[in-house]
């Protein structure tokens, strides 16, 4: 014989009974014995966030401020020492592998005028044609990378410096397929044997994520300016574009400037004289 | 109630229990040693950029927020409690003072296997001999 209704009954109200006024009866008899235990690690900063305060941080007081930095490289000073001097500048400053195949990283590079200006005629650039030309990521006004990437590892900064979150990047390299300037390179193996000599003030990157030009952000931070402008000797100006007083202004308000696949919209600030 | 294949089975659950307790019977009994990590000469640093307790436990949450204020807000200065200073850098600042990642980091994280994987990118600086 099992159990009949009114008894099922009778067990299941005791039963309800029991559980509502269980803790409360145990919260009257004992006190706070509930309660979660006082962890050592419970202390005030357990959960502290930049949102949540406590932690604080202020600018950097040299950096250099900007609006919108560009730069411009001037063709008549340009040759290929200079080029040869602004690369290797970078590449040592920032341990950018050199893999001698197509899996190479490139942050800064020479290529053919042909190459680095497709599709849109330049009939100003007359005696430049026949040039190699310096290139690097454009820093665009509209980045294609930006709006592409799934977790904001790339982003543009209100100085318009387009960076990388290298702690951020999954490595899905949409942003490669997006940028019209190939101006990113993804790390396909650990670059660390492929950097000739190691810079200890920059770290290096990891398998598994793309990396590209930073304008050298950690420098404009302690008021410097880029490795390759300060390499090349005058050939590569770079400023602050919205600055009508600025270096760079004054460069692009003597001379004929042309930028890169200017069609596609996304407005580079790597401006070339010619 | 019979036991088929007995002696099998009970050949199979010594071997087993013989297995299963061998790390029991290598260590003896004793637990691993809990890792001191060595702490920076008086004469390199007296204060860390935080209370200890905090980074004892939640140094890897300060790492994460100096993380995003550096790449994200481009800030690089971080002000403590006391209202200090620090360039926020993992391999310029904290290994500055702490000079031996193997007698500091590694200490801890061995025991905890836990494998951050900062070092992957941020350099370690050579140790001074």
């Amino acid at each position: 014989m099992g159990v009949d209704r009114r008894k099922f009954l009778k067990i299941a109200g005791i039963s309800a009974a029991l559980g509502l006024g269980g803790s409360v009866g145990w919260q009257l008899l004992r006190p706070g014995q509930l309660d979660a235990a006082e962890e050592p690690w419970n202390t005030p900063y357990q959960w502290v966030t930049r949102d949540h305060g406590a932690l604080k941080e202020v600018p950097n007081p040299r950096a250099l401020k900007g609006k919108r930095w560009g730069m411009a490289v001037d063709m008549k000073k340009f040759t290929p020492a200079t080029a040869k001097a602004a690369v290797e500048a970078c590449n040592y400053y920032h341990n950018v592998p050199s893999i001698p195949t197509k899996q190479d990283i490139k942050w800064i590079w020479l290529a053919p005028y042909k190459n680095v200006f497709p599709e849109v005629e330049n009939p100003m650039a007359g005696d430049y044609t026949d040039m190699d030309y310096i290139t690097m990521c454009n820093h665009c006004d509209q980045p294609p990378c930006v709006r592409v990437c799934p977790t904001k590892a790339t982003f543009r900064r209100d100085d318009g410096i387009v960076l990388m979150d290298f702690h951020r990047c999954i490595g899905c390299r949409f942003c490669m397929a997006a940028c019209p300037y190939g101006s990113r390179s993804f790390n396909f193996q650990d670059p660390r044997p492929f950097i000739k000599k190691q810079y200890d003030g920059f770290p290096t990157r990891a398998k598994g994520v793309v990396e590209k030009c930073n304008f050298c952000a950690e420098r404009l931070a302690v008021g410097k300016l880029p490795y390759c402008a300060e390499a090349s000797g005058g050939a590569m100006i770079f400023g602050d574009v919205d600055n009508a007083g600025s270096a760079l202004r004054k460069a692009l308000r003597g001379r004929y400037s042309i930028r890169r696949k200017p069609n596609l919209g996304t407005n580079p600030q790597v401006y070339y004289l010619v | 109630m019979k036991l088929y294949n007995g002696p099998i089975i009970i050949v199979g659950l010594v071997i087993f229990l013989a297995i299963f307790l061998l790390p029991f019977y290598i260590s003896g009994g004793k637990t691993a040693a809990v890792p001191k990590p060595e702490l920076p000469k008086k004469s390199v640093a007296t204060e860390c950029v935080m209370p200890t307790e905090y980074m004892r436990t939640s140094h890897m949450q300060l790492l994460n927020v100096w993380r995003d204020m550096v790449v994200r807000d481009g800030d690089r200065i971080f002000i403590n409690e006391k209202g200090k200073h620090f360039n926020m850098s993992l391999t310029n600042t904290c290994l500055s003072c702490h000079d031996s990642k193997a007698k500091f980091c590694d200490s801890c994280h061995d025991y905890l296997a836990v494998a951050p994987v900062c070092w992957e990118c941020h350099l370690v600086p050579k140790e001074k001999k």
